[in-house]
């Protein structure tokens, strides 16, 4: 017998999961390169460490995603932050620990940051 | 962690016979290969509705939405889609807008009128994973009913809703249970009617299949409003997957403490078991269902005594159509304001409808009360194929009527359908073009009928019987005009002194066809023609000479020797000898034979 916390539990758990079957527009959405470049250059590390930090705040309104290779191979992995209404950020040479600051910085504080970004 | 993309691949009886269990083992298979089986979640849903399409997958987050998948399209959809992240575009079900730009599925001309309520997790979640019902606040329904409202509460609430049942009578929900309430006595019971049969229906179907919990929880809440603990589900055994997908959904709440004493630990016992029923019609009638529960012969019997007083086991009982359940969840955690919002005023809520016949886009759709049959025919099933006119739908099976083109733009609720002579029946909608008879149309429902009427009553028994030798009088063109007159009045006899719903509906699609299609029925009478061309014996089959090259294909083709002619010369049918097999119009490649 699972009592009523214990049901309300899974719901919360599997609400994080359930959500990336919605196309809703108001999410946020965090797409990693994974074509071969990405992959090569460590984009699943990143990924992996993206669906923990998800999971494990349940990060709701979070839209985790992939995405092919969009040219600029020096600088995987590449992730794309897309915020509603903002510009999109795009952060380079990323890996799993500053995947974990990018959740921490951007998506729950609203601050982006530069110094991972692309600079031209 | 959390998948970063879900394969949802179609579970519902549709695609399950196209084969979508084997696509979904590839897809298995073929995510393993690429060593992504932690990245990536693969489940089986119910019905997504667009069973034209089908089979149909669909990938998140994406939502990229894989029309006709054959299990040999998957290595490539997991490859590029999967591994590579590129949507493979030539599978994909697209529709585009004036400016050639390609639409969501979303706003496509499909789901963009629908409202989908009942059907809402149908497709979207794994019906045999209650953690994914819990996800979309399962459960919680029925927590909210027993810790913060009494009985008398919930059934005021489900009454003010105006809840009509959605087997096809209409009568509202919440009053049913308040009697049931009302009704003295320890043991009640709550029953689901999910005997589904009407041909050609298949929306409890669905949504057993789709989403069994939605109903389970309802039946919970419908057991504490009405103080019963025991509920049965009474399902044909023809419908293999939902009784399998019930029977794990029931097996998971009872692991999980939801079903069974002292229910999720709030006070209230209450348990669901699944009785199968053989598949007779008239089993879906409230008395006949009854007794096949009881495990006595499945015939109505004279009501009053209903069943809130005097039902299963005579004992207080209240019974519930499947889509009508598949509410009450919603209106629980939303309030009856909420429902009252969508559909009309007497008929609130949605409507979940099997779209078949001549129709594009074959499916599952839910509208809003009140759309009209416009709406449903030409925007959300994409009219009707092959150029061809619409002339009438069907609703309500056997027991329905026919909407002719002339009044496709009624709003569709219980009262307007009743008063242009068709009813709701449980929501099968045949669609039909100009090249249906009705007659035919007509003779096809009241062999239905009469082949499942149980025989109990006289009038039912040889009534109908008797109507259908006169429509297969008629459609052989031996009908007199007195035909007609007696086929009008053996229809209202029949409907007034037969003992239960099925008698009193079975002549509805002879009436509704004779109101609106009665040149059909004299031109099959007086000038022995089928204007449609179905009725075989109104038919001849010419060869017209100036067409014809005399290439004697048709000759070697005919079964019957009915064809003669010399080569190089025109040739004709003997029509006493023809049998109007067609064998001849396949066969010529001049196009120089007719039905006449």
């Amino acid at each position: 017998m699972k009592s009523l916390e214990e049901l309300q539990a899974i719901r919360d758990r599997k609400k994080a999961e359930i959500n990336n079957r919605t196309t809703g527009e108001n999410n946020i959405r965090i797409i990693v390169g994974m074509a071969t470049c990405g992959i090569a250059a460590g984009a699943r590390p990143v990924l992996q460490a993206f669906g923990e930090e998800i999971e494990s705040r349940k990060l709701e309104n979070v839209t985790l995603g992939q995405t092919g290779c969009i040219g600029l191979c020096k600088y995987e992995p590449i992730v794309e932050v897309f915020v509603p209404g903002q510009d999109k950020v795009t952060y380079v040479h990323m890996d799993a620990k500053k995947a974990r600051e990018v959740i921490t910085s951007h998506i729950l504080n609203g601050k982006p940051i530069a110094e991972y970004t692309y600079k031209e | 962690m959390i998948e970063r993309a879900h394969i949802l691949v179609c579970g519902g009886t549709g695609c399950t016979s196209g084969n979508s269990k084997a696509i979904f083992e590839e897809f298995k298979k073929q995510v393993k290969a690429v060593n992504l089986e932690n990245e990536v979640k693969i489940i089986m849903t119910g019905c997504f509705g667009l069973c034209a399409k089908g089979p149909i997958v669909v990938i998140y987050p994406e939502g990229a939405f894989y029309q006709h998948v054959k299990p040999e399209y998957v290595k490539e959809i997991v490859e590029e889609h999967i591994v590579k992240g590129r949507i493979v575009d030539k599978y994909v079900h697209r529709e585009t807008d004036e400016s050639g730009k390609s639409k969501s599925i979303e706003d496509s001309a499909f789901y963009k009128s629908q409202k989908r309520i009942v059907l809402r997790h149908c497709g979207v979640i794994d019906p045999e994973n209650i953690d994914e019902y819990l996800a979309f606040d399962g459960y919680k329904a029925y927590e909210k009913v027993v810790t913060t409202m009494t009985p008398e509460e919930v059934c005021d609430l489900v009454t003010a809703s105006g809840l009509r049942g959605r087997g096809g009578g209409g009568f509202p929900t919440g009053v049913k249970w308040a009697s049931t309430l009302k009704a003295p006595g320890d043991i009640k019971y709550v029953v689901c009617n999910a005997d589904e049969g009407d041909p050609g229906a298949f929306m409890d179907r669905s949504l057993l299949e789709g989403d069994p919990h939605a109903v389970l929880e309802a039946m919970m809440i419908n057991g504490y409003a009405v103080g019963a603990h025991q509920g049965y589900i009474y399902v044909r055994a023809e419908y293999p997957i939902a009784v399998h997908r019930l029977q794990v959904a029931i097996n998971q709440a009872r692991e999980y403490g939801i079903l069974g004493k002292n229910a999720m630990g709030l006070g209230h016992d209450f348990d669901i078991d699944i009785r199968l029923g053989a598949g007779a019609f008239v089993c879906g009638e409230a008395t006949a269902l009854i007794h096949s529960i009881e495990g006595k012969r499945g015939e109505p019997t004279q009501k009053p005594p209903h069943l809130a007083d005097h039902g299963l086991f005579g004992r207080p009982t209240v019974l519930n159509n499947v889509e009508t359940y598949g509410n009450i969840t919603q209106i629980i955690l939303n309030g009856p304001e909420w429902f009252r919002s969508m559909g009309t005023e007497k008929s609130p809520g949605t409507k979940v409808f099997a779209l078949g016949g001549k129709i594009t886009n074959t499916g599952l759709v839910e509208i809003p009360m009140g759309t009209t049959l416009r709406t449903i025919i030409e925007d959300i099933g994409g009219g009707i194929p092959n150029g061809r006119k619409f002339k009438a739908a069907q609703t309500g099976g056997p027991s329905g009527g026919c909407i002719p083109a002339s009044l496709i733009d009624t709003p569709i609720d219980y009262d307007n359908l009743i008063k242009i002579g068709s009813m709701m029946g449980s929501g099968g909608l045949i669609v039909m073009d100009d090249t249906t008879c009705m007659v035919d149309i007509a003779k096809f429902f009241l062999e239905f009928t009469v082949d499942e009427s149980c025989g109990k009553c006289t009038p039912c028994r040889i009534g109908n019987k008797r109507l259908y030798e006169i429509l297969e009088k008629i459609t052989e063109g031996k009908g007199t005009m007195e035909d007609i007159d007696k086929l009008e009045e053996l229809c209202y006899y029949i409907k007034s002194n037969s003992l239960c719903g099925l008698g009193q509906t079975a002549p509805n699609p002879v009436l509704s066809t004779l109101k609106y299609f009665r040149d059909e029925y004299i031109a099959h009478v007086k000038d022995k023609k089928c204007p449609a061309g179905v009725c075989k014996a109104l038919l001849n089959y010419v060869i017209d000479p100036s067409k014809c090259v005399g290439c004697g294909l048709c000759k070697r083709g005919c079964p019957a020797g009915a064809i003669s002619g010399e080569l190089k010369q025109p040739h004709v049918i003997d029509t006493s000898k023809c049998i109007k097999c067609g064998a001849c119009i396949a066969a010529c490649r001049k196009n120089a034979i007719e039905k006449k």
